[in-house]
């Protein structure tokens, strides 16, 4: 086991930059995860950190060794596959150790570890089969023991879970935390999926363009996403984001005003709400309120879901652009979506008070995306 | 609805009889050339010619194995087709792997050319290799003909491997490579298995081309001792003014049973390959 260190690493294609002076350090036994839309730089930074490609500059080190030169093979890490690599002409027994067998590690000691291993993973009855034998989760697991055979300093994992169907994407989820807290290995884990990246990562770094927007704790990186691109990728559902105005302790937007309390430095912000700051207001008393006309209602058991119209423009800016996807239906207002209690009174159609909570609002500069730490009120200063 | 089921049913019939009447086409010659050579001479020159032979001989066989510089011949054959085929495979499988897997300056010129040599006509080459041949005394010599039968194996089997490469992800190579593997180690123990199919199919081909040239093999070929069994079949018509049918339909059929057992040896090999590939690994 090692730490990661990235200093000013960058990678260029030709003209095009593909990771731009990226610093980051992964401590020992961490588990760090590399989110972002897809050609945001996040995989090619993965390979980078595995030897497959070539860094244009800066250095990595593992430990207390710079690798920026050296072969994959020469580094001591595994690496997980998004399509597995696992090799056809092989049996699940001969993959797994193949790494060990590649060292010269003892026969014996091969044999050992891989039994070990597979027996962890509940591959025991597998290990004479060959890949094309295997189901989809078999074949993961497989690719997760060949790496974890090796007993590396390192994991990289390429976005492993994807090719699995949803179902067993959630359950494989639980098995990699579990299986990271029993190895304590650190891990780098690249994924475009930001509820993977929360659930899993002890720290996340959300990536676009190259670089690395924010790097946090997940809870931190959904509290308090330092701009507007992290706030509208990081949260499912996604935070409504909507131009407002601020007209001393209010703030406008599309047909409401909600008084505040703390402001941001500027008249016209991005408003951004997390669908938990409302409430059906029955369930709330006391709040600031808002009406609404209810344009769709999911019940999903636990909570619901109130999506409704602002009249504002939806955020067409362009950092929302590869953060968010777009519904099918063209628009011209605003869809907000709030949670609310499941017990709701809401129909479709019909007209709701929600609560909600000024506190928790993000505002966002308009022209540059950055986050408005929100001055205190002067009514809440002068206490 | 019956109307509709009927109409397609006749189609499908249709195309069977089409199917059917090609493959009659392309089998008729081969069992006419084995039945004739065992029919007698009378039968042979028959004016009602039948379809099997009456009183099957094996001496069109006998006749043809004695005349003389067969087995030399066969041997010179052997010989050039082994040497062509192993050496064009080991030399295209290399390229093949510098064409699928690195990217150099001229690669996509490279592909081109491999391919557009293979449209010219192969009749224009032979005035200019002849020249170039006869400079370096390689006329009239088995290393001649090697070099020859090569300049036309070669692109053609650098262009099969490197698709059988494309055909194998590349994160095979990249995590062998995380494994601990050398370039070479990868190159050993992952690429050469996986592209066994693909080098059997790519050699099968290079022999039946080889094995059958006959047009280089004449005119570079003078002496009787270093010629190939093409060109000693050829002697079969027209050496004198009545031709020994029997003996030629012997002689031919001996000439393709190599190309029918190398076949054989390999084709569930080629078959296993095809169906091993699919499966995304």
């Amino acid at each position: 086991m090692a730490e990661i260190r990235l200093d000013q690493v960058t990678k260029a294609f030709g003209a095009v930059t593909a990771v731009d002076d990226v610093s980051l350090e992964i401590a020992d036994g961490e588990f760090l995860v590399l989110v972002g839309p897809s050609g945001c730089g996040k995989s090619t930074l993965l390979r980078m950190i595995a030897g497959l490609e070539e860094v244009s500059g800066g250095e990595i080190w593992i430990g207390d060794r710079d690798v920026t030169d050296l072969a994959p093979r020469s580094r001591d890490i595994a690496m997980v596959f998004q399509t597995y690599a696992l090799y056809p002409h092989m049996t699940v027994r001969q993959n797994m150790g193949y790494g060990l067998k590649a060292r010269r590690t003892p026969k014996p000691e091969i044999a050992r570890r891989v039994a070990e291993v597979a027996e962890l993973l509940g591959l025991a009855d597998l290990l004479e089969r060959r890949p094309a034998q295997l189901s989809g989760g078999q074949r993961q697991r497989v690719a997760m023991g060949r790496a974890i055979v090796r007993q590396p300093q390192a994991f990289l994992l390429d976005e492993p879970l994807s090719n699995l169907d949803a179902k067993l994407r959630v359950g494989m989820r639980a098995s990699l935390a579990q299986l990271h807290q029993r190895l304590g290995v650190t891990t780098v884990y690249v994924t475009h999926d930001q509820t993977e990246a929360m659930t899993l990562g002890q720290r996340v770094a959300v990536m676009r363009d190259g670089r690395i927007l924010q790097c946090d704790r997940p809870q931190a990186l959904y509290g308090r996403p330092n701009n507007l691109f992290i706030a509208a990728f990081i949260g499912s559902p996604a935070m409504n984001l909507v131009e407002g105005t601020v007209e001393g302790d209010t703030v406008h937007f599309g047909q409401y005003r909600v008084p505040i309390t703390k402001r941001p430095d500027a008249a016209r912000v991005v408003v951004g709400i997390r669908p938990e700051s409302f409430e059906d207001a029955a369930f709330a008393p006391g709040m600031p309120t808002i009406q609404v006309r209810v344009e769709v209602l999911e019940e999903l058991g636990s909570d619901a879901h109130v999506f409704f119209h602002v009249d504002a423009p939806p955020m067409t800016a362009e950092v929302l652009e590869t953060a968010s996807e777009e519904g099918l239906l063209a628009t011209d207002r605003a869809l907000f979506t709030a949670r609310v209690d499941a017990r709701t009174g809401a129909r479709v159609g019909g007209t709701l008070e929600l609560a909600v909570d000024p506190a928790s609002f993000h505002f966002f500069d308009l022209g540059t995306g950055a986050r408005f730490e929100a001055a205190a009120s002067p009514a809440l200063a002068a206490r | 609805m019956n109307a509709r089921r009927r109409g397609r049913r006749a189609r499908q019939a249709g195309w069977n009889v089409l199917g059917l009447a090609i493959f009659v086409v392309m089998v008729f010659p081969v069992f006419w050339m084995i039945s004739t050579a065992f029919k007698s001479n009378e039968q042979i020159v028959s004016l009602n010619p039948t379809w099997f032979p009456l009183h099957p001989t094996i001496q069109h066989f006998r006749d043809a194995i004695h005349r003389p510089y067969f087995w030399v011949d066969v041997k010179n054959s052997l010989i050039i087709v082994s040497v062509t085929v192993a050496i064009s495979i080991v030399l295209a499988f290399l390229a093949a792997v510098a064409l699928a897997r690195y990217r150099f300056g001229g690669r996509k010129l490279f592909i081109v050319l491999v391919i557009g040599i293979q449209m010219l006509p192969q009749a224009g080459l032979i005035i200019p290799l002849y020249v170039v041949l006869a400079r370096y005394h390689e006329t009239n010599a088995l290393s001649g003909v090697v070099i020859t039968y090569m300049t036309f194996v070669l692109p053609f089997s650098v262009w099969t491997l490197r698709g059988f490469l494309i055909g194998i992800p590349k994160e095979l190579e990249e995590a062998a490579m995380v494994d601990g593997s050398t370039r070479l180690g990868v190159f050993m123990k992952i690429l050469l298995p996986l592209m066994g199919p693909g080098l059997v199919a790519t050699s099968v081909f290079a022999f039946i081309t080889t094995w059958n040239e006959y047009i280089f093999a004449r005119i570079l070929l003078n002496d009787q001792s270093k010629q190939t069994v093409t060109v000693w079949l050829s002697y079969f018509v027209g050496s004198s003014r009545h031709t020994d049918w029997g003996a030629l339909m012997a002689a031919s059929s001996l000439t393709a049973i190599p190309v029918v057992i190398f076949f054989l040896l390999v084709q569930r090999r080629i078959a296993f390959g095809l169906t091993a590939g699919a499966v995304r690994g």
